[in-house]
């Protein structure tokens, strides 16, 4: 089986990066009763014999000894990952995974990426090599980052630059959390642009998250929790809340975090776990991304009782596919339904089978528009593994124009700032930034912009069948 | 004689499972309702067609298992072991970390090359266990990468190291919608490319089976395990033991030859169909009797009205009456399904009471082959899998026309936008190998469409 790296960078990718590690050990715990180290686990941990000295012999088989984690942990100050090291997941890092500073990037894009990008780029290279050499088959590299601040998006698209030089055969997904509109970040605009036109060139496959988003799902699984009628809190699933976890006090992002944390862990299931219909981390950009650049998937994650402890009577297996489309259901603020959709993918965990999958396709599709050349552009994954303390769930991936608002609405607020040359001079006098990266970052979000416009363009028009090859009998 | 299974891939291996489950259970099927000695002959031939014993007697599948990816695989192998009744040979595997991705190129032009040697040494292994080689019966999907481009190449392998034995690929058609975006493009490569290697193709459709299941077995929640056991009851009733002539006194020995003889008289035609009567679930058939005169009607109109199942024939259609000259065709006639080639097989007591002569009509055929030569059969009076009666029809006819039409369509409709086109050039799959596909695919259109 192959393995993953995971690579947090800035607060928001580590406080993310934390949840996931949570997350995904409890569902091996779940799963893999007998504590042996197996397959699934090397996908994201090591089996380490810590006791014969400080570096640690991989064991290759047999009993769990100390598992430590495919991560890569960066952030320019210390406050997170020093939390991290001191909190109860500890023991899965070592001071090798990571690299920090301590002074933190000032919500700048320049001094992440050229700053301490050309300042850390040994180190972190050489932090890359040694993770991947724990490896024997390394499939991708996860990076979660977020895109407003200077951290993750300056130094977080530097590593994603890195990555394609070092490692041209590895995958780089990249989970990337845009700020929202009320972003208390004055610079955002900024640092989004700068790394969005990152993201569009180096990057396999972007799932671009929304805080508010998140915010509103958490809403909403409260609502049902509250609701009375949708029953009790459940200790045995994978809980988002504190009982069973490794944290004793809830943080007030902890809830959003563990969504994305989710989306992670059902994207990677299938290729951890066994199923009648695999579908592993390849097959999601073969399927997905019809032309290069056009790589940024929405994503939905369904029923959402999942992705808490509520115990909530389960409703119909088909409603789980409806919601997986609606627009309260999506991670980031956009409405599938109403635009065109190139492609898309439905991974199902736990006791679906084909049938169902196929039922509910005949019956979603009338209502859903695609685009003329990939009509019939559906993708599935059957994974017999469930999340834990569940029987089924769905994560719903989109090629979907509906991101395009999300870019635009970035590019008018960058606009709005630049017009006045609005804190420029704080990115200018950053060594190797000049005032032609902001030109060349507008012009290629411009550009990916015009490519949704033109598929846009094409929704409602009768399709034209090209004229086939004419064969001379 | 002996048959080299090649399983490849997911799908691949998943019915490989299922096929050789089916054959093993149906050879040790005590009585099988016919004379001791029949039941002796058609087990040994069985035995020896499909497995070998290892050193303490167990039955050995003659299969290689390729895949690029561990998981099914290993399943797949544990499945058999935990049978208690057959198993696989555990060093006749081949799986690599991972996968091809669904992408055609990368298993053809990346992991094909790279792990030929290791797997046609494995082919070769099993080759020198058999004391004659009938041939390689490969199984593969069309839509992935593995069983598609891996398929491919495995394929080409073979014919090029085995060039006197005969090839026969069970090629499983995707369904419509909803298994793998880029399905269509994959399939085009890879029917393109067998159509110059395999000697011919037998043809599973993952829709039309999915039907069976929910409209004949009266499957209510369906499983690729369910789909993958009806695709194995319909191979085992071609592949199990028959006697291919009429008299012959001994089961064939060379099944896969004899079926290309029966079936493949020109190399522009290579695809087969296959149609089962009666398919139906364990509790209906129970309460339910058959006799040969009904299983022919209902098989024969299967047949001219390009029906693949049982269930909902058009008993309209009828063979257009001749000459046609430049009469315009009834609508009835017009859904005529025109073969070139038949091979029916029958298995039960009293087989030679089903009545052949409404499938060596003339007009069902081509007018360049001549009735007797179109239509061969095959009998055995050993019943098959639970059915006391049961009869299959492979049929070399325009029957896949259709499917074929669609998946070259949609394939070309993409190619025109160039969507997908930069994951396979990524792999060394040039926009020229596309072209050349489709214009063998159209060829074969062209030709299936006049017969």
């Amino acid at each position: 089986m192959t393995q993953s790296i995971v690579v947090q960078v800035g607060q928001c990718g580590n406080q993310i990066g934390c949840r996931f590690w949570d997350l995904v050990l409890r569902e091996h715990a779940a799963i893999n009763k007998k504590g042996i180290y197996d397959d699934a686990l090397c996908s994201f941990f090591r089996n380490v014999d810590t006791r014969t000295d400080d570096h640690g012999v991989d064991l290759q088989k047999g009993k769990i000894c100390s598992l430590k984690a495919r991560a890569v942990l960066i952030d320019m100050e210390e406050g997170v990952v020093n939390e991290v090291l001191q909190g109860p997941l500890r023991d899965l890092f070592d001071s090798k995974q990571l690299i920090t500073d301590v002074s933190g990037s000032g919500n700048n894009w320049a001094v992440g990426n050229k700053l301490y990008g050309g300042q850390y780029r040994e180190q972190i290279v050489e932090n890359f090599r040694r993770t991947a050499e724990h490896c024997d088959c390394l499939q991708c590299f996860f990076v979660i980052h977020s895109m407003g601040g200077g951290t993750g998006s300056g130094l977080g698209t530097f590593v994603l630059n890195v990555l394609e030089e070092e490692f041209p055969e590895v995958y780089r997904f990249v989970t990337s959390v845009y700020p929202s509109a009320e972003d208390d970040v004055i610079t955002s605009p900024y640092n989004s642009v700068l790394a969005m036109s990152e993201l569009t060139e180096h990057a396999d496959c972007v799932l671009p998250i929304e805080n508010q988003s998140l915010v509103d799902i958490v809403k909403k699984i409260q609502q049902m929790a509250n609701s009375g009628k949708l029953g009790s809190f459940k200790p045995n699933s994978l809980l988002t809340s504190s009982k069973g976890g490794v944290n004793d006090s809830e943080k007030p992002f902890d809830a959003m975090n563990n969504i994305v944390a989710n989306l992670l862990l059902n994207l990677t299931s299938s290729a951890r776990f066994d199923g009648s219909l695999n579908m592993d981390l390849n097959e999601i950009t073969m399927n997905l991304v019809p032309f290069p650049k056009l790589h940024y998937l929405t994503s939905s994650l369904t029923p959402l009782y999942t992705l808490a402890d509520v115990h909530v009577p389960s409703r119909r297996l088909d409603q789980m596919f409806s919601d997986a489309f609606s627009k309260d259901h999506q991670l980031i603020r956009a409405d599938p339904r109403h635009n065109l959709y190139l492609a898309c993918a439905l991974m199902v965990r736990g006791n679906v089978q084909i049938s169902d999958l196929r039922r509910n396709i005949e019956r979603l599709k009338p209502s859903l528009q695609f685009v003329s050349w990939n009509q019939e552009g559906w993708k599935t994954g059957l994974c017999s593994v469930p999340p834990v303390g569940h029987t089924h769930s769905l994560l719903a991936l989109a090629n979907n124009t509906c991101v395009k608002p999300t870019f635009i609405e970035l590019r008018d607020r960058f606009h709005k700032l630049y017009r006045k040359k609005a804190h420029l001079h704080h990115y200018l006098q950053v060594d190797g930034m000049e005032q032609s990266c902001f030109t060349q970052a507008l012009s290629s979000l411009s550009s990916l912009i015009e490519e949704y416009n033109q598929l846009d363009a094409t929704k409602g028009i009768p399709m034209q069948t090209p004229d086939r090859l004419n064969i001379a009998l | 004689m002996s048959i080299v299974t090649v399983q490849l891939g997911q799908c691949g291996n998943q019915i490989g499972y299922e096929l050789l489950d089916v054959l093993y259970n149906d050879l040790s099927n005590k009585g099988g309702k016919c004379s001791a000695r029949e039941n002796a002959n058609y087990q040994a031939v069985c035995n020896e067609r499909f497995f070998n014993e290892d050193e303490s007697g167990v039955p050995l599948s003659r299969s290689v298992l390729i895949d690029m990816e561990p998981k099914v695989i290993s399943q797949t192998i544990l499945m058999a072991a935990e049978s208690g009744k057959w198993k696989y040979d555990h060093k006749s595997q081949f799986s690599q970390k991972q996968g091809s991705g669904n992408n055609w190129a990368n298993g053809y032009f990346v992991h094909g090359p790279k792990h030929k040697d290791l797997i046609m040494d494995l082919v070769r292994k099993q080759v020198e266990k058999c004391d004659r080689l009938a041939g390689f019966f490969t199984i593969m999907s069309m839509a992935g990468g593995t069983g598609s481009g891996m398929g491919t190449y495995v394929t080409q392998c073979l014919r090029d190291a085995y060039p006197d034995s005969f090839l026969l690929n069970q090629v499983i058609w995707p369904y419509g919608t909803g298994e793998v975006i880029v399905q269509n493009y994959n399939s085009i490569l890879t029917l393109s490319h067998l159509y110059h290697s395999s000697d011919a193709m037998l043809v599973h459709e993952n829709d039309i089976v999915h039907k069976i299941c929910s409209q004949q077995m009266n499957v209510k929640q369906i499983s690729f395990q369910d789909v993958n056991k009806v695709i194995a009851h319909q191979l085992g009733s071609v592949l199990q033991p028959a006697y291919t002539s009429e008299g012959a006194t001994r089961y064939s020995r060379n099944p896969l030859g004899e079926l290309m003889e029966s079936l493949v008289p020109h190399p522009e035609f290579k695809i087969l169909g296959l149609r089962n009567i009666p398919q139906m679930s364990e509790h209906s058939l129970a309460y339910s009797t058959f006799t040969w005169q009904g299983l022919a009607k209902h098989l024969r109109q299967m047949l001219i009205a390009n029906a693949k199942m049982e269930e909902g024939i058009n008993w309209q259609v009828r063979p257009p009456s001749r000459p046609t000259s430049e009469r315009t065709l009834h609508e009835s006639e017009l859904l005529f399904n025109t073969s070139l080639a038949n091979l029916i097989i029958l298995r039960g007591q009293d087989v030679q009471n089903f009545p052949l002569e409404g499938f060596r009509d003339p007009a069902l055929y081509t007018s360049w082959l001549p009735p007797d030569d179109a239509c061969s059969v095959w009998k055995t009076p050993r019943s098959f899998n639970k059915y006391d009666k049961s009869a299959a029809l492979v049929s070399n006819s325009q029957g896949l026309l259709k499917p074929l039409d669609a998946i070259i369509g949609k394939a070309w409709n993409m190619f025109a936008s160039k969507a997908y086109v930069h994951q396979y050039t990524k792999y060394g799959t040039e926009e020229e190998t596309f072209l050349e596909s489709f214009t063998t695919l159209e060829q074969v259109i062209a030709s299936y469409s006049s017969l």
